[in-house]
């Protein structure tokens, strides 16, 4: 296998993510496509991790994957407080502090 | 090695497929449910280059507890007259642009610095991993637990309902 071949890999899933944080309008698919650039990432520090031969590339992505779990914890909070506030997730309708 | 790039091929396929459904349909279950896909893909990816632990903790922790808080957040979200609600932005064009030229960056960058390196992965033990987490990496494995705890506190403050409101 070509260490070039998990890269382009990441990078392919990464754009596609970076897509979905633009285009979509819904808060949950927002974080849903989050989730899809921290598995990017992740697939990065692994490939680096078995190219360089160290266990230090699980370690990161170890630490990728807590972090991305408190994330979504908070994330989610913060959607169902908007929910219950405006009875609607439509990111674009959330512009209280525009100038 | 042919086999391992026939299995590479196949994962790589049905991850991006799958990642460009999660963007692009509208049903929000759906969504999710291919975003399980992708997941599964990663972790067959890790177990594929030696990194049985972190394949292992993928599906446990991603398949297993984030998808489910993922259905939770759409089931609570998900209100009867708001059904048919635009899942999109009208104007796509700027996000396709931006998404497009960060890819053809990237893939620059990429194959001019790492063309043609050979992967040879030897597989890395959960031993060795746990060996090292718990001694050059105690400091920050113990701050990352003090940051779930926080971030899960914070959680239920912020999603839990006011007294009488």
């Amino acid at each position: 296998m070509l260490l070039n071949e998990m890269l382009l890999l990441g990078a392919v899933l990464f754009c596609i993510g970076v897509y979905g944080v633009l285009a979509r309008r819904n808060g949950v698919l927002v974080l849903m496509s989050i989730e899809l650039i921290l598995n990017a990432v992740n697939i990065n520090l692994i490939a680096f991790g078995a190219f360089h031969d160290t266990v230090v590339g699980q370690i990161f992505a170890l630490f990728v994957i807590t972090v991305a779990a408190a994330e979504v914890g908070i994330g989610l909070a913060i959607v169902l407080l908007l929910y219950r506030n405006r009875r609607s997730i439509d990111l674009d309708q959330v512009d209280l502090m525009k100038g | 090695m042919i086999a391992e790039h026939v299995a590479f091929g196949i994962i790589a396929a049905v991850m991006v497929a799958s990642a460009l459904r999660v963007v692009t349909t509208r049903d929000i279950v759906h969504a999710a449910l291919y975003l399980v896909i992708v997941l599964a893909g990663v972790a067959a990816l890790f177990l594929l280059v030696g990194a049985e632990f972190t394949g292992i903790t993928q599906v446990l922790i991603y398949i297993g507890a984030v998808i489910v808080l993922f259905l939770f957040g759409i089931m609570l979200t998900r209100s009867d007259f708001d059904q048919d609600a635009e899942t999109d932005h009208k104007r796509k064009f700027p996000a396709v642009l931006t998404a497009l030229l960060l890819l053809a960056v990237m893939i620059g960058a990429l194959v001019d610095r790492f063309e043609d390196i050979e992967l040879d992965p030897t597989p890395q033990t959960t031993a060795q991993v746990s060996d090292e987490l718990f001694s050059q990496y105690i400091v920050p494995f113990e701050a990352v637990s003090v940051l779930l705890l926080a971030a899960l506190i914070g959680a239920i403050v912020i999603a839990r309902r006011e007294e009488g409101g």
